[in-house]
């Protein structure tokens, strides 16, 4: 197996972390990781070196978007589903992390979710997004007080029936 | 930067707490936060936060990945079709079988909400026209800069008809049909052997797909959907064959760079 090829294989198991997170639905997460798989490899020749995973990330991150686009259209049709619930109940009768990463817009939750679960420096988010580090940052920004207003916010007591 | 500026800024927050922060001034975050109860609350929300996200998606990462993950798998598909292209200029003609049933694979086409009405059509429309002798086509494929304009036009978005004179495929021309979704783009092509192959296209909601295979008795299907234009390649029941034209039609029908985005 190439090197180029070793490097993907090796970044899967982040991508379909990534993808989770993003999509909060673990069979969408899978198919937009093998699409993802399938572009890199059709378009090895167009990478010439450099950080394979942080090109991983940015097809995965563009694939995504145009998922959202896509679901945008049809509104009736946009599921509000969590299949990845296995891993983590709510925590109060429906409003949880999984659902205030719900409520942002996709740039603030991308950039969230690059930084705090995928661990990558603001320059390589910066580069994946394809905007200046000021701008990462204030995404970052938005994405956090958006996320502590919702569940501080959020946390009747009336609410926690368990 | 020997730095003692007592101020500090949200931005500095946030690398702090993303260990972005250069090390000369930790000391100063860390004596501010001491005495800002209110940053200090807020680094703290922010780590719960990060926190959270880990323990509810971290584990992703520790599963096995399925079977259709496999990049060994994916690359041999990718070889098959090199394979197949070669090959391609010494099939012998294979004549396209009446109109046995076309089974839809539940399996393969569950996934998606226009999939199914596309490919059926797509089949419908490959056995009414494959076996036409005079009148195939509505524009011939000689006219190929006016079939794009007009075509475009009434599908709605921009059709770009591949070119596969490389792989041995001549474009006989294209018409208009109703499809699951308005006007639809169909184009026939055909080999030296008189062997056809249909393109069929037209707009969808559906997000993006590699290619998805499909078949019946004795002819079969690729499906994709690229930048809201799904298309669907028929032709004989011979899938490495049929995937190395789709493949081939997949690859200049798609007009982005994977760097640039959508």
């Amino acid at each position: 197996m190439s090197e180029f090829r070793a490097q993907i294989e090796s970044t899967i198991p982040a991508l379909r972390r990534y993808a989770r997170a993003l999509t909060r639905d673990a069979e969408a997460a899978d198919d937009i990781v093998q699409d993802t798989l399938v572009r890199a490899l059709r378009s090895e020749h167009l990478f010439h070196g450099g950080d394979v995973r942080a090109w991983l990330y940015t097809i995965l991150t563009n694939l995504n978007r145009n998922r959202l686009r896509a679901l945008s259209r049809r509104p009736m049709l946009a599921p509000l589903k969590d299949s990845d619930a296995v891993s983590g109940a709510p925590e109060s009768g429906g409003r949880d992390i999984g659902r205030a990463l719900d409520e942002l817009a996709e740039e603030p939750r991308t950039a969230l979710l690059l930084v705090v679960l995928e661990g990558l420096t603001y320059r390589e988010v910066a580069e994946i997004q394809g905007v200046p580090i000021g701008t990462v940052m204030s995404r970052l920004a938005r994405a956090r007080m958006q996320i502590r207003s919702y569940l501080d916010g959020e946390r009747p007591a009336l609410r926690r029936v368990k | 930067m020997i730095d003692r500026d007592p101020i500090v800024s949200e931005d500095e927050l946030h690398a702090y707490v993303d260990g972005e922060l250069p090390a000369e001034r930790h000391g100063a975050v860390e004596a501010w936060l001491a005495t800002h109860p209110d940053d200090a609350a807020r680094v703290a929300a922010w780590r719960s936060q990060a926190e959270l996200i880990r323990a509810r998606y971290g584990g992703a990462a520790d599963e096995k990945p399925p079977q259709r993950l496999d990049l060994a798998r994916l690359e041999r598909r990718r070889l098959w079709r090199v394979t197949a292209m070669a090959a391609a200029a010494v099939i012998a003609a294979f004549v396209a079988g009446g109109a046995a049933g076309w089974f839809a694979r539940a399996a393969e086409a569950s996934s998606s909400s226009d999939l199914r009405k596309f490919t059926a059509d797509a089949l419908d429309a490959y056995r009414l026209y494959v076996v036409e002798v005079r009148h195939p086509v509505e524009v011939a494929g000689d006219e190929r800069p006016h079939l794009t304009q007009w075509l475009s036009k009434r599908v709605g978005s921009p059709v770009r008809i591949p070119e596969l004179e490389k792989i041995g495929l001549k474009l006989v021309g294209g018409r208009l049909l109703p499809g699951p979704t308005g006007a639809t783009a169909f184009f026939m092509y055909e080999n030296p052997s008189g062997e056809r192959f249909t393109l069929y296209c037209g707009q969808t909601g559906d997000r993006e797909t590699a290619l998805r295979y499909t078949t019946g008795d004795h002819n079969a299907a690729y499906y994709w959907v690229d930048h809201s234009l799904a298309c669907v390649l028929s032709g004989p029941a011979e899938r490495d064959k049929l995937h190395a034209i789709a493949q081939a039609a997949y690859d200049q029908i798609d007009t982005r760079s994977p760097q640039r985005g959508g």
